[in-house]
């Protein structure tokens, strides 16, 4: 059945009219003018003068903020997949008072303004004024203008991601196999590791793929909690702007290509991971 | 209002749909469409429509050459196998499309929809959304959307293949008796013999893209053309090396001259309905051929007294055909 | 299954909470049973104090804050701030721009989906990435090759930067995905059946796509040009270099925030980020809501 309907559909879809063709114009237009070119220039630019590449990959500047957005992102990516796992599997598999709300709540990192999320966590964190700031910071915890800040800046905008993928998932695969594992004598972890795991690793790696690529270039809330700080607290897409204010142009340019590089790359795992997926 | 098919032929690729169909739909009848998934059957039905253009050949519908006007203007109705609900409209939204799209006065509308309900006995259901009715349901308002429009021509792809067997043969009914009490001319698709047999008028077989045989429900079965419509419709074992249906086998005495005899292999009730599993004996009591299977009304085999491992005689009964080749 | 991405970053909450309320419709008598107010095991109730402590101590608690910081201060200072010419002129011109770019994404973006739905061609898997892109580029690298592209060094000559253009642009950019992916999966799942029957029953091309694609899109269009907006509105990364911050001309509230914040001035700041995330919270509400009926109706 599902067979011919899709016969079906490529056939009454296959005739091609004037209509169709517009269509795909205008959207192939649009979105040259938005996305593909603009984004292709990086790399003209980067590549115009020759040795921006490596000229920026000599600066301690650029290697040193590239060495603390992998450190922070590392981190990042870690405590959100165990939190979005844990949260996934309560959200979809649990009952209890205000699950709605907190799936709800789940969301609202993503409709953050970078800005206000940096300001939440300065309200919260700052050495100074900051509600927990000074207990911390009499206990020697310093949050803000160091890694810490960062790293839960970080977290904060990425932290639905892996969540997002994981809930349809684990809805649609329901709890049949899990229910027999467990009549066969498996404990929740073996259950967990050899059913539930399995079943939901490509949509676990897509959103880790996400949450990666959305963390290595969050700028706001981390230009906001580093202070900015060249060589100490300064992140990638920190020394872009920098280095662009600076009329160091070609390394702010060669910066923001590794950037792409690594943008599109996870974009393309994510294409290819997502076929594989549907074919098992 | 007829429909005359003429030479139609359609490809998809290099998959041939339809070859050469040549096919005359009578006026005011119910024909169904039947044979196996892939065989073309719903693609001339879609052609019929409008839905699919014919590579080549014509359709007439009403006299009228019909190859070239798109299906908005074909005055067809057309039910399909998943309902194709308006999910975002009312019961009574859905039915009343064809009307708006007329631009017919308000008061005609409600009151078409209102006997078009009442048709299909979904008139306390008419504010409802289609996610609120069952499959049959669905299915009926469909079919009272498809008619509001008053067509030429009603075509109902697999319309009941969506639904469960109780629910299906329910509504096999219904249409028949909606027919009698409509009479609009009615093609509809089908893989299933049982549907075809009991509701149409007239059967048309295709298979591969062909016309096998075009009959009445009793012409097809008694009267197949060759071996494929004698397979298609109704089950078929083989006794002494040709087709004939397991309830037209008699069984006798092993000791009546000219019968096949074998031995019993397994006896199975299947509600009214015994099958007895025979193993055929050459005459010097070797097995021979593959297993028959014979069909007798639950009297017929008590009267028989018949069980595992005892010997019989086969023979075909009166009066059964064997299809001409 | 077809090739098309249906998943994507960005447009899962409509068919998630659409497809997760149908399910729980078809398939689990459970929920309407009246049950237990938990079913909560020793091992889930301890994930779920862990989870919760460190999602208020992440996001609840500091936008909590904010949000005290700025009626702290009464609502004298609220008003002082947001009656600042040039913060009122920031937020004035930041929601104008977000709703623009969300009017012609909802266009666009359905036109991209539709194509990418319906039609074939070679490279269209391409596009499906290439659609996404805006959502995985570091936002101060989209400004960088905005402003490479449409700023004083343009190769077509076109500069629109420190202009109010600038910001309709970047936004835009960034906004891309939200309507295409919201609709992409709901066009996928909408039974080519539905539109022959519109036509068979004697529905123009132009009446079917009005009366019957449209309404159905309709739920998940609104559902990404909310996303869209309440995006629009908080953007910041690719406006520092795009947009020059000129008052009153370009400079959008994120960007007001920022500098409060470095004034030292978290009063204000706390004000035009309250107005930041009411908005932002109106705008889940609204999505909420939406993908609900969606779910209802099936």
């Amino acid at each position: 059945m599902a067979d011919t309907a899709i016969a079906r559909r490529t056939r009454s879809f296959g005739r091609k009219t004037r209509g169709t063709y517009l269509r795909r114009s205008l959207v192939i237009i649009y979105l040259t003018m938005l996305v593909i070119w603009p984004v292709s220039l990086v790399a003209v630019e980067t590549f115009s003068d020759g040795n921006s590449l490596t000229h920026a990959l000599s600066d301690p500047a650029v290697t040193k903020a590239i060495w603390l957005t992998v450190q922070v992102t590392a981190w990042a990516v870690v405590i959100n997949t165990v939190f979005g796992v844990i949260v996934s599997l309560l959200i979809v598999r649990y009952r209890f008072p205000g699950r709605r709300l907190y799936s709800t709540l789940l969301d609202l990192p993503l409709s953050v303004s970078p800005v206000v999320v940096g300001l939440a966590l300065l309200l919260a964190y700052g050495p100074r004024d900051g509600f927990f700031g000074p207990a911390l910071q009499d206990m020697g915890i310093s949050i803000i203008f160091s890694t810490p800040g960062i790293v839960m800046a970080t977290a904060f905008v990425s932290l639905p991601l892996v969540i997002r993928e994981l809930v349809p998932i684990l809805e649609e695969i329901g709890t049949d196999q899990e229910l027999a594992a467990r009549s066969l004598g498996a404990g929740p972890w073996q259950t967990f590791r050899r059913i539930t795991l399995p079943s939901i690793k490509w949509a676990l790696l897509y959103g880790v793929v996400l949450s990666l690529a959305r963390s290595l270039g969050e700028f706001g809330a981390v230009k906001i909690v580093s202070g900015n700080i060249s060589q100490r607290t300064q992140t990638a897409t920190l020394v872009v702007e920098d280095k662009y204010l600076e009329f160091e142009q070609g390394t702010a340019y060669a910066t923001a290509f590794l950037l792409t590089l690594i943008a599109v790359a996870a974009l393309v795992v994510v294409t290819f991971l997502r076929p594989k997926e549907e074919q098992k | 209002m007829s429909i005359e098919i003429r030479d139609t032929a359609k490809n998809f690729g290099d998959f041939v749909a339809l070859a050469d169909i040549n096919l005359s739909i009578p006026s005011g009848g119910l024909t169904a469409l039947l044979g196996p998934s892939g065989g073309g059957k719903s693609t001339l039905l879609r052609i019929i429509a409008g839905l699919e253009t014919p590579d080549s050949g014509t359709v007439e519908i009403d006299g009228v050459d019909a190859t070239n006007v798109p299906a908005q203007r074909r005055g067809v109705g057309f039910v399909f196998q998943h309902y194709a609900a308006f999910k975002h409209m009312s019961v009574a939204k859905n039915v009343a499309f064809g009307l708006e799209i007329r631009k017919q006065p308000k008061d005609e509308i409600a009151q078409r929809v209102a006997d078009m309900l009442k048709l299909v006995h979904l008139s306390q259901f008419a504010d409802r959304l289609p996610s609120q009715l069952s499959g049959g349901q669905r299915q009926r308002m469909a079919l009272a959307r498809a008619l509001a429009i008053e067509p030429k021509v009603l075509l109902l792809d697999e319309p009941f293949g969506a639904l469960d067997a109780k629910v299906r043969k329910e509504l096999r009914d219904w249409l028949r008796r909606l027919h009698d009490e409509v009479h609009v001319t009615t093609v509809f698709v089908t893989h299933d013999q049982e549907e075809a047999l009991e509701v149409a008028d007239n059967i048309v077989v295709i298979n591969n893209g062909r016309v096998e045989q075009v009959g009445t429900p009793d012409d097809l079965y008694d009267n197949p053309a060759n071996e494929f419509v004698l397979s298609f419709l109704g089950p078929i074992t083989t006794l002494g090396g040709a087709a004939i249906r397991p309830h037209d086998i008699e069984v006798v005495s092993p000791t009546v001259p000219d019968v096949v005899t074998g031995e019993i292999v397994r006896i199975t009730r299947i509600g009214f309905e015994v099958r007895v599993v025979v193993q055929p004996f050459d005459t010097a009591g070797r097995p021979v051929d593959d297993q028959v299977t014979v069909t007798l009304t639950r009297s017929e085999a008590r009267e028989l007294g018949l069980t595992a491992g005892q010997r019989i005689g086969l023979r075909p009964r009166e009066g059964s055909l064997i299809p001409a080749r | 299954m077809t090739s098309t991405t249906t998943n994507s970053p960005v447009g899962g909450v409509t068919d998630t909470a659409d497809s997760g309320a149908l399910r729980a419709e078809n398939k689990s008598p459970r929920r309407r049973v009246k049950q237990s107010r938990h079913n909560l095991t020793r091992p889930a109730g301890i994930g779920l104090g862990i989870t919760v402590v460190w999602f208020s101590l992440l996001v609840l608690i500091p936008l909590t804050l904010v949000i005290i910081q700025a009626v702290e201060g009464g609502w004298d200072n609220f008003t002082t701030t947001l009656s600042n010419p040039q913060t009122a002129a920031a937020i004035w011109l930041t929601v104008r721009q977000a709703f623009l770019v969300t009017v012609l994404n909802a266009v666009a973006g359905t036109l991209i989906a539709w194509v990418l739905v319906r039609d074939n061609f070679p490279g269209k898997r391409a596009l499906e990435v290439i659609i996404d892109i805006p959502f995985a580029l570091p936002t101060i690298v989209a400004g960088l090759v905005l402003l490479s592209t449409y700023g004083p060094r343009s190769p077509i000559g076109i500069d629109i930067a420190n202009t109010e253009h600038s910001v309709f642009l970047a936004l835009l950019f960034v906004t891309l995905p939200f309507v295409v992916r919201t609709v992409q999966p709901v066009l996928l799942e909408l039974e080519p059946e539905v539109e022959e029957a519109a036509q068979s029953l004697g529905a123009s091309k132009f009446q079917t796509w009005t009366k019957i694609v449209l309404p159905a899109l309709v739920p998940a269009i609104s559902a990404g040009a909310t996303l869209a907006f309440a995006r629009g509105i908080s953007e910041y990364g690719s406006l520092v270099l795009l947009s020059g911050n000129l008052p009153f001309k370009s400079e959008v509230a994120a960007v007001r925030i920022f500098s409060y914040i470095e004034n030292d001035n978290v009063g204000a700041a706390a004000s035009v980020a309250l107005v930041l995330l009411v908005v932002a919270l109106i705008a889940i509400v609204i999505l909420d809501l939406i993908s609900r009926k969606v779910a209802r109706r099936g």
